[in-house]
């Protein structure tokens, strides 16, 4: 059993109906996820890629026994779409939208707070490619071709530089276990932190690899889980070595603001908890290679 | 999205916030016409630009006759205000604001941002006014007092309170200091403000608790909302090539090396400027094309990359998950057929549909350098590049 989502994950698509959508309807059906339905406001009755739309996330939820779903929605509508499917009993949930309003996104995390702990929706994103595990389920927007299934749990803020690592990893032979996005954003629904706790937990992942970025106190924060809670080897590579200071690096969130934030500092955080940082971006596969053939 | 600080002082008056009468002007006449609408015999002629650190800069002046505030304006109108945040170049004046003097007893500190470990707004004062903020963290960090906003209710009155008493002030001027905290919150909040600052809070010697500056900044994000926000955008204070990347909605930050870059994602486009680095190389510029970008998006790039006259070679990186590299390709070909491109292209494509991308690439006959892997590509981008420079040299030489 991976983490967050399974082959027999059931899986509705809110905005199915765009163009954009569509595309990934078809590709995360043709991956083997077990998409069983979409989500539009007053398309209720059509269909695409052969599965039903519904007008609301609770009438797809009753009529699927949906439990995860991902928000393909605009950016003015998202946060809505978000709470929407935390109030619908969806139990996961992936956003890829970016450009949703930072106020928008403090106010659905306050949302989510209303429901007990056991019974509160998981956010993954906004503003990522969603989560893979290889072999079972794709959910988001990456190329499934290019993940193996394996044991390196991989956990990043990056889309592309996500894929980069799953690819570096293919042609090493090595595989993942599950791929988090946890997206660009300033506001997001997991941090590091949450994913590694639960790559610790699982069986599936023997290795982590998390892939961070400028700006925010996300990574800062999860070199003290490590520290103090993850056995597991952790591998880590942080961009924007060469990002000037105050300038948002493209992510609404990569912006060096404060102390602790900026690529370097947060190496030396990282490696003084025992994580292993690699150098460049070229070296992220070799780095976990090396660290598994270590701890093998 | 930055604003003066005159606009955001209007918009925090409108909320509740107590700032001292001022008027804009555009010219050394208009200013001095404005001290004499104003009245007093004291004023401040302070530059508008979208930079912290305007006094030590030269950018605030205090004036007290007709005289001194055309000759402050006339150091001021047409130049560039270098400030520890503009960088070297600086930013343009081509306003300036005059304000009457305020007679000031004590100077605070008053800020609100987006929390990013709480996820919400949090206020940040300090009875240190008149300090960066960065500062006043370095020297005097047992002077900063802070207080998260619970989203779902707003800034409670008892929470302005608690920090109106522990910066210091005298109980008579709580509800003062009440009102302005509740103003900030809600002009951040209903605004989608990312960030305000009050620095200096002052209180006055008439017992007034007024904004001597204020700064706001907006959420990108959320301006389709605000279309009076919007218009506020003044793009003289931004870099000429990184407003017409934002106009396309690309986003580009301008750097000083020689290697242009066009990339997919943000983290990629950064990891690619870091092995740019590591290669023995300097990215001229951040560049993300962003996801679902289509060819006529990619050519825009190129043109925009090529705008920069420092770069001598362009690589181009991408990973197509959301966008795939057959387009990536068909971009890049009708870039390079429309752009007047004179350096080396280095292309390194992988993902979605990517042996269509080679494919077209190829197939346009155009001279591309391609590489499988990103270090192959930066260092074959280096490599390009020294190449260039060279041959130029050899040119030169030669003629």
């Amino acid at each position: 059993m991976s983490i967050l989502l399974d082959r027999d994950t059931r899986v509705i698509v809110q905005g199915i109906t765009g163009r954009m959508a569509r595309f990934h309807t078809k590709d995360m059906l043709e991956y083997g996820t077990n998409v069983v339905g979409g989500v539009v406001p007053g398309k209720g009755g059509q269909k695409v890629e052969g599965v039903p739309v519904f007008d609301t996330v609770k009438e797809a939820v009753a009529a699927t026994g949906a439990e995860a779903s991902l928000v393909f929605v605009p950016p003015p509508f998202a946060a809505d779409s978000i709470m929407e499917a935390a109030d619908g009993g969806i139990r996961y949930c992936v956003c890829v939208t970016d450009g949703i309003p930072a106020g928008d996104m403090i106010r659905v995390k306050r949302y989510m707070m209303r429901y007990p702990r056991e019974r509160r929706m998981v956010l993954t994103g906004p503003n990522c490619a969603g989560t893979i595990s290889p072999g079972k389920a794709l959910l988001g927007i990456m190329p499934g071709h290019i993940y193996l299934p394996g044991n390196v749990g991989i956990v990043g803020r990056s889309g592309t530089l996500g894929y980069e690592a799953a690819a570096q990893l293919k042609e090493l032979g090595l595989g993942v276990s599950t791929s988090v996005g946890i997206g660009g954003d300033p506001i997001n629904g997991s941090s590091f932190k949450d994913i590694l706790e639960r790559f610790e937990n699982d069986a599936d992942t023997d290795v982590i690899c998390m892939i961070g970025e400028i700006g925010g106190p996300q990574e800062a924060e999860a070199a003290d889980y490590i520290r103090d809670h993850v056995t597991k080897p952790v591998v880590a590579y942080v961009a924007g070595l060469t990002a000037p200071k105050g300038r948002t690096m493209g992510h609404a969130g990569a912006i060096i603001s404060a102390f602790g934030e900026s690529a370097s500092e947060k190496v030396e955080i990282l490696e003084n908890v025992g994580v292993t940082v690699a150098e460049n971006p070229a070296v992220i596969g070799k780095t976990v290679a090396q660290v598994m053939g270590k701890a093998a | 999205m930055d604003v003066h600080e005159y606009q955001a002082k209007e918009i925090l008056s409108g909320f509740g916030v107590e700032v001292p009468p001022g008027a804009l002007a555009y010219s050394p006449e208009q200013a001095a016409y404005r001290a004499r609408e104003l009245g007093g015999d004291k004023w401040v002629v302070k530059a508008q630009v979208h930079a912290g650190g305007r006094g030590k800069a030269g950018g605030v002046k205090l004036c007290d006759s007709d005289h001194a505030i055309q000759e402050a304006c006339e150091s001021m109108f047409g130049r560039k205000l270098v400030t520890h945040q503009t960088g070297p170049e600086g930013k343009g004046i081509y306003r300036v604001y005059v304000e009457a003097a305020v007679p000031i007893e004590r100077e605070f500190y008053l800020g609100l941002v987006m929390d990013r470990s709480s996820q919400r707004v949090m206020i940040v004062a300090s009875a240190e006014g008149g300090m960066e903020i960065e500062e006043i963290s370095a020297e005097k960090p047992d002077s900063i007092v802070r207080s998260t906003v619970e989203p779902a209710v707003g800034l409670q009155d008892f929470q302005a309170r608690e920090i109106a008493f522990e910066l210091g002030i005298e109980p008579g001027l709580v509800s003062q200091v009440v009102r302005t905290l509740q103003g900030c919150y809600r002009a951040f909040s209903e605004l989608d403000a990312t960030m305000v600052e009050i620095n200096p809070l002052v209180v006055t010697g008439d017992d007034r608790v007024i904004a001597l500056d204020a700064k706001m900044t907006f959420d990108y994000n959320a301006l389709f909302r605000h279309p009076q926000i919007s218009e506020l955008r003044d793009k003289s204070q931004e870099d000429p090539r990184e407003s017409r990347a934002a106009d396309r909605g690309l986003s580009y930050v301008g750097l000083d090396g020689n290697i242009g870059c066009i990339v997919n994602g943000a983290g990629l486009a950064m990891a690619t400027m870091d092995t740019i680095m590591l290669a023995g190389g300097a990215p001229a510029n951040f560049l993300d094309i962003g996801g679902g970008a289509t060819p006529e998006r990619v050519a825009k790039a190129f043109r925009l990359v090529m705008s920069d006259k420092n770069v001598q070679a362009v690589l181009v990186n991408i990973f197509a998950g959301i966008n795939r590299c057959d387009w990536v390709a068909e971009g890049l070909v009708q870039a390079l057929n429309e752009v007047q491109v004179d350096v080396p292209v280095i292309a390194r494509l992988a993902g979605t549909n990517v042996e269509e991308g080679q494919r077209i690439l190829s197939k346009s006959g155009l001279p591309i350098i391609r590489a499988g892997t990103l270090m192959e590509a930066a260092e074959r981008a280096v490599v390009a590049w020294q190449n260039d420079l060279t041959q130029a040299t050899r040119m030169r030489a030669v003629k």
